[in-house]
């Protein structure tokens, strides 16, 4: 099988027993909108509507770290990470696939959460869009190969946002900046170099986090 | 692996230290004028920003250790890497209190977030130190290893990713208010001493890390042997 061959036929692992469970989108959507919601009654009358976009990062940075958590818990349940390791496939390939997954769920659960961002606060323009799409990006590839070191940790789900979190503070910089900046094209760029660097280095040392 | 208390290269790495600190503190206090706006309170300079530069030569070592470890596969890389980091912690912690006294002396602040070195060194911290958390909680082995490592190398791209990320978010939310200008025309004497306070400093760093990393082989090695007679 070819590397995309391999990618595509774990992805389509992760995406169909999702689609069988049931077990991490509903949560991460219902999650991101009960967030919402506490963010309105957390933002004083008068804190204008920068606080609001400023929140919403917020928002889909701990519904990314909630589908992380999950990312890795049936390989882990079942012991299946030796297994795939074990396979003839790149070990990066896991890599790919279960980023892919993870992005996939994402975007399900912020297209549910920027219509609802716009209906409870305020409108979400294009740039806001690009600076979501790019961000999730980085998101996925970085967070999948957290999940991975933490999925190999006793502590877990604990130590999965103690790792996450300084990592993707640039993120949020760079998601804030494109959706409140008056020259979004700067911060969309940094998202992007963002996502290049992290991707080649997550993608060329996952095999070591899986490996002994 | 070497398990001797002896150590003569820290002996004389401590010495070198403490001669070359010595004279740093003597010269910062003596020698170099006052600085023509911050005065006096200026020379803590010659502590905050040797010790910020340390930090970042340790956590450097730190990715460099970790990278022969993953290429070479040798097991005595991760020990040094580890040691590394500890140090780099130790030192990032006193760039984070030496730049706070020195934004209480000059601002009348404990801290601004419109200080990059400090903003980017609390960013460091807290990810240095959740190394801790995945090094504590992990199992000791090779896997253990090469997580590790991976992570010291992450630390060194998220330095330069996370200061253009401060530079960008200052541009938007935080306005300078404050600024510092002490790398204008910094006078010959002013750079005799800060020579001499870096390299004392790095010599600290240097004796700490093999006293450190002894210690640890020790600690290594008795555990090993106990697993061995158990």
């Amino acid at each position: 099988m070819t590397y995309l061959g391999d990618v595509a036929a774990l992805a389509r692992k992760d995406l169909l027993l999702e689609l069988r469970s049931r077990d991490t989108v509903p949560a991460m959507v219902l999650f991101v909108v009960a967030a919402l919601v506490v963010f309105n009654f957390s933002l004083p009358a008068g804190s204008g509507t920068l606080a609001a976009y400023g929140l919403l990062w917020v928002a889909i940075v701990f519904t990314a770290l909630l589908g992380l958590m999950r990312a890795f818990l049936a390989e882990r349940e079942q012991r299946i990470l030796d297994g795939l390791v074990l396979t003839p496939a790149d070990r990066s390939a896991i890599w790919a696939a279960k980023g892919l997954a993870v992005l996939a769920f994402l975007l399900l659960a912020e297209l549910v959460a920027l219509p609802a961002f716009a209906l409870f606060f305020e409108p979400v323009g294009a740039e806001l869009v690009a600076g979501v799409l790019l961000a999730d990006l980085g998101l996925a590839a970085v967070g999948t190969l957290l999940a991975a070191m933490a999925a190999a940790s006793r502590a877990r789900e604990l130590l999965l946002p103690l790792l996450f979190l300084p990592l993707v503070i640039p993120v949020v910089v760079g998601g804030v900046g494109a959706s409140v900046a008056a020259d979004p094209a700067r911060y969309l760029g940094f998202l992007g170099l963002y996502d290049l660097v992290f991707a080649i280095l997550s993608w060329a040392s996952f095999e070591y986090v899986v490996t002994e | 692996m070497s398990t001797s208390l002896r150590n003569n290269g820290a002996v004389v790495l401590a010495a070198g230290a403490a001669a070359l600190l010595l004279a740093g503190l003597a010269l910062a206090f003596y020698w170099v004028p006052n600085a023509p706006v911050e005065g006096f309170r200026q020379r803590i300079f010659y502590v905050h920003v040797p010790v910020a530069l340390t930090a970042y030569a340790c956590f450097g070592w730190a990715a460099w250790k970790g990278l022969r470890l993953l290429s070479t596969r040798d097991r005595r890389y991760d020990l040094e890497s580890y040691t590394a980091v500890h140090m780099g912690v130790i030192f990032g912690a006193l760039t984070l209190v030496t730049g706070s006294i020195w934004a209480r002396t000059s601002w009348g602040v404990w801290w601004s977030w419109s200080e990059r070195q400090l903003v980017l060194f609390l960013i460091l911290f807290l990810f240095y130190s959740a190394y801790f958390m995945l090094r504590y909680s992990t199992d000791p082995g090779p896997r253990r290893a090469n997580m590790s490592a991976v992570y010291a190398l992450f630390g060194v791209v998220l330095i330069p990713v996370s200061f253009l990320a401060i530079r960008l978010a200052e541009g938007l939310i935080h306005p300078v208010v404050f600024d510092r200008n002490v790398d204008e025309n910094l006078a010959a004497s002013q750079l005799v001493t800060f020579g001499v306070c870096l390299a004392g400093t790095l010599a600290l760093a240097g004796a700490l890390y093999v006293n450190e990393l002894t210690g640890k082989r020790l600690d290594e090695r008795l555990r090993e042997l106990r697993e061995a007679l158990a």
